[in-house]
């Protein structure tokens, strides 16, 4: 049976921990001196990147090349509908040069999904638009889980442009399924106003980072862009920094045991500060290397079967 | 001309009759009549309709005949049971100058399938600068009476009253796309949990609403006609009830999508449900129906928008808005369960009214002796299921596609000659 | 995504037997719990005697009944000789030659003692040998890790039917099978209960 990974709401407590589990695993291997598996020869796994990503493609291309399988890059970046080949033709061309898997970013929220009607061989959503970034949020689970123990019961403040982040969303996906309790910080321009209207359950929302963070196990800053100013959704970025950028003085209202989390790549001194980014609480090294074991799991268990 | 004796019509819903329909026109009415040289339609258990008249369709000729033609989408016109139908300005070139019209009129006459009414644009090449010459395009062979920008909203709140005022000359309507552009800014789908949830760029119902709004009060101030596209809120819905209350000269559509879809359709990103003004909530879709049956929003009009292939098997964000609607309108309305089977009501929002909107004298009148012989035959028991691959049109982007959908329109008369015999276009 | 469960996956057995059904009453039983614990310390003894005192040997269970096997060859080499042996566990997973014949399996667990293998006497310890490719995969995991100066193998049951030139150095019990029986090794630290089963014969 094939299967994707669109949605991070794709997968139930039992399959995301799977998933951990055997990232868990694997990730005993890069302490290894062959690091390579013989799992995945023959496959082929083709990345087809329609965004610049350096760091989510290379980290899925190491995760291919330990599994020995056969990597592809297909940087489509630059060509748009208009100039050149469409997303369906391009499928038809994967799926004619026999990809096993398709590891997709993507401007367009659910071009995964399109893609998945389209190809024989599983569908790998690496970032889409501002919809989904499931392995991220695999990775920032399997990071926190090693670094506090557990993810059930666990507070996780996701801080910054909630509305349009991937991350946010696969995070809030995950992090409910597995128990932990989310509360969404940011100005009331950058989060959803159904969200704010009606939280779902084990979701909260604040726009007072300061009153989160003492009770927030984890702390998870997203990337804000600065065009976003345009757009009128802060007025400058130093306010923004002023009252959701992440400073020393900040982050010591943490509890002693919490963590910070970014996604990369990190504005400092807009969203973080750099005396917190290379703090002992920052995670954001470790959030690198656990996303190549995370995502060596995901291809293992996507295509480690039968087809 | 051949003759047709209709037998056993139901007229608007009523008691089994035969109508003989000659030389364009009905010429009796009444029970059992002799079939003289007169061709027989069986119509026993069909409810005859006044030919149906759409206020709102995309032909897409000139500019993309690859996604329709005049031809084309007058055919899917005379399949849904329609006689009459408003083409859109949104064209290339856009219809803003009396050439384009009469271009679109004479090919619609040509077509002969349905009376095709060029609606003009507001503004010159629909950008919201510069008045179209607006009588030049009234006073021209097509008699244009409405003017559109539609796919675009005239923003400007000064040009927007300029062109209220200025249309009474000729009794002229302008037919608003009410969307505040600056609310919508790159926006894909309704605003609400589901756009949040697929991570697509929201278009929120005050967007509508706002100019909706706005344009009731113009509308009153200069007191002119004003006449709102695709009304998809429930928001709206209390605008214009507020408005007709007020006795403002506000009249409305709603598309069958519109009343029977909602945004939850978005959830596999296939962009075929992709529509502007969006699919929105249940409860907008409640609203709406309650205000078609009361006659808040007083036309149903399709807003008939074929695509390409290749604008639609795309990805979401880069896919055209729109979807077909003129050969399932009627199914759809029957569907929606929103005027139940009140054939009277249903006449009344789908022939008369966008009739009398559109100045159509020859269209929307019931069959009675001496009327001009524009009539759709239904069977209302039928049910059918969409195939896209059966439609008419040039396009393929119903969204309707699998769906079992109630009634059929089994023939349809232009001026005495049948464009529809067994539910097939004559040609 | 698709995968098989750990349950469905314990077998711990070679690729091509199926396991057993696992239920109480199927099948024979071909040894109790004093004639499981005599044969592992059996091969202890055997393993002490032809290692000449087991120094410089690491003992690696497969998951899932390897290990605990190896756990107790390791207690019984230090009973009888105060010989601390390094144990440790080597999941195979990720080397089977057959992995596109089912979905994805979850891995088990690989643990190499702090010592290494390098240079080491390892001995695989599994629970049934059938057809030879779960040892062949454990070689290949092997030779990603180190480089033993030698590798041996320890299994409870020889079942017979070997599909690759592999031999065991210690065997608990020669059983010879049908190839449409199952032979079911449970465990009380897996399975509540020590027994050896045989199942089928008409499957």
């Amino acid at each position: 049976m094939i299967g994707h990974l669109l949605s991070a709401g794709d997968l139930d407590a039992r399959s995301a921990t799977l998933i951990l589990d055997t990232a868990a695993e694997l990730g005993n291997l890069a302490g290894r001196e062959v690091k390579k598996l013989p799992t995945l020869r023959g496959r082929t796994v083709v990345n087809l990147f329609y965004e610049d990503s350096t760091r989510t493609r290379i980290s899925f291309e190491a995760a291919a090349k330990r599994l020995s399988a056969d990597v592809i890059n297909f940087s489509a970046k630059g060509s748009s509908v208009s100039k050149g080949e469409s997303l369906k033709d391009t499928a038809l061309t994967l799926q004619a040069m026999g990809a096993d898997a398709v590891v997709v970013r993507h401007p367009a929220s659910g071009a995964p999904h399109r893609l998945a009607h389209w190809v024989e061989g599983s569908v790998v959503n690496a970032g889409d638009g501002t919809h989904e970034h499931p392995t991220q949020a695999l990775l920032d689970a399997y990071t926190m889980r090693s670094r506090l123990g557990r993810l059930a019961g666990l507070q996780v403040a996701v801080v910054g442009d909630v509305l349009h982040s991937r991350v946010a969303r696969s995070n809030v996906l995950l992090l409910t399924t597995l128990g932990a309790k989310v509360t969404l910080v940011g100005p009331p321009t950058l989060i959803p106003v159904d969200v704010a209207a009606a939280p779902a359950p084990g979701i909260a929302v604040s726009y007072d980072l300061d009153a989160v963070l003492p009770a927030s196990d984890a702390v998870m800053m997203l990337r804000v862009q600065r065009e976003r100013m345009g757009d009128s959704y802060f007025p400058s970025a130093r306010e923004y920094a002023r009252r959701y950028g992440l400073d020393g003085a900040r982050m010591r209202r943490l509890p002693e045991h919490a963590i910070v989390m970014h996604p990369g790549p990190m504005n400092r001194g807009m969203e973080i500060a750099p005396e917190v980014a290379d703090s002992p609480r920052s995670t954001i090294v470790e959030q690198v290397a656990n996303g190549v074991s995370v995502r060596m799991a995901v291809l293992y268990l996507l295509l480690g079967g039968k087809a | 001309m051949t003759a047709y004796l209709i037998r056993g019509a139901r007229i608007v819903g009523g008691e089994p009759t035969d109508l003989l329909v000659r030389d364009g026109v009905v010429a009796e009415v009444g029970p059992d009549l002799a079939a003289t040289g007169a061709q027989v339609v069986d119509a026993g258990g069909l409810v005859a309709l006044p030919g149906l008249v759409d206020l709102h369709t995309h032909l897409r000729e000139p500019g993309r005949e690859d996604a329709e033609t005049v031809e084309t989408g007058s055919r899917a016109a005379a399949l849904g049971g329609y006689t009459a139908v408003c083409a859109m300005a949104n064209t290339d070139p856009v219809a803003d100058t009396a050439g384009v019209v009469e271009q679109v009129y004479r090919l619609g006459r040509a077509a002969g399938l349905v009376d095709v009414q060029p609606i003009g644009a507001v503004t010159v090449g629909l950008a919201g600068g510069q008045l179209a010459e607006l009588g030049a395009m009234a006073s021209s062979a097509a008699a244009v009476r409405i003017f559109s920008d539609d796919g675009h909203c005239v923003a400007d709140p000064r040009l927007m009253r300029r062109a209220l005022e200025y249309v009474k000359a000729f009794d002229g309507v302008i037919a608003q796309h009410a969307e505040e552009p600056r609310l919508t800014q790159g926006a894909q789908m309704h605003e609400g949990e589901m756009a949040t949830r697929l991570g697509l760029t929201g278009w929120p119902a005050v967007a509508e609403e706002a100019i909706v709004a706005r344009d009731v009060l113009l509308a009153e101030h200069v007191g002119s006609r004003l006449h709102v596209c695709h009304v998809s809120t429930a928001g709206s819905v209390e605008i214009l009830r507020w408005a007709r209350q007020r006795g403002i000269r506000v009249t409305a559509e709603v598309t069958p999508h519109h009343l029977l879809l909602t945004d939850e359709k978005a959830v596999g990103y296939d962009p075929v449900f992709k529509v502007n003004p969006p699919l929105r909530t249940a409860a907008d879709v409640a609203a709406l129906r309650t205000a078609l049956a009361e006659g808040v929003i007083d036309v149903v009009a399709t807003d008939h928008a074929p695509h390409a292939v290749e604008d639609k098997e795309c990805e979401w964000a880069y896919a055209r808005p729109g979807m077909l609607g003129l050969e399932t309108a009627l199914s759809v309305v029957l569907g929606s369960q929103a005027l139940g089977t009140d054939w009277n009501a249903i006449a009344e929002r789908m022939s008369r009214q966008p009739a009398r909107i559109a100045g159509l004298v020859e269209h929307g009148r019931d069959p009675a002796p001496g009327a001009p012989a524009n009539l759709t035959l239904v069977d209302p028991a039928a049910r059918r299921v969409i195939d896209p691959g059966e439609s008419a049109s040039r396009s393929r982007n119903t969204p309707y596609a699998g769906l079992t959908l109630p009634g059929r329109v089994v023939a349809t008369f232009l001026r005495g000659e049948p464009t529809v015999l067994d539910g097939k276009a004559v040609r | 995504m698709a995968y098989s469960s750990a349950d469905q996956d314990s077998t711990g057995q070679d690729s091509t037997d199926q396991g057993g059904t696992g239920q109480a009453g199927a099948g024979k039983t071909i040894l109790g719990p004093p004639d499981l614990q005599r044969v592992i310390d059996r091969i202890a003894h055997q393993i002490l005697e032809k290692t000449r005192g087991a120094r410089r040997t690491v003992l690696l269970g497969i998951p899932t009944r390897g290990a605990p096997l190896a756990r107790r060859l390791a207690e019984r080499i230090a009973a009888f000789e105060q010989l601390r042996v390094p144990v440790g566990t080597l999941d195979i997973t990720l080397y089977r030659d057959d992995l596109r014949l089912r979905a994805a399996r979850a891995l088990g667990k690989t643990d190499i003692p702090a010592g290494g293998i390098d240079g080491q006497r390892v001995i695989l310890v599994d629970d049934v040998l059938f057809s030879g490719r779960t040892v062949r995969a454990a070689l290949d995991a092997l030779g990603d890790l180190g480089r033993p100066a030698s590798v041996q193998l320890a299994v409870l049951v020889d079942r017979g039917h070997r599909e690759l030139p592999i031999r065991a150095d210690y065997v608990g019990k020669n059983i010879p099978t049908a190839l449409t029986e199952s032979v079911k090794v449970l465990l009380a630290e897996t399975d509540g209960r020590d027994e050896v089963r045989i199942h089928g014969g008409t499957r």
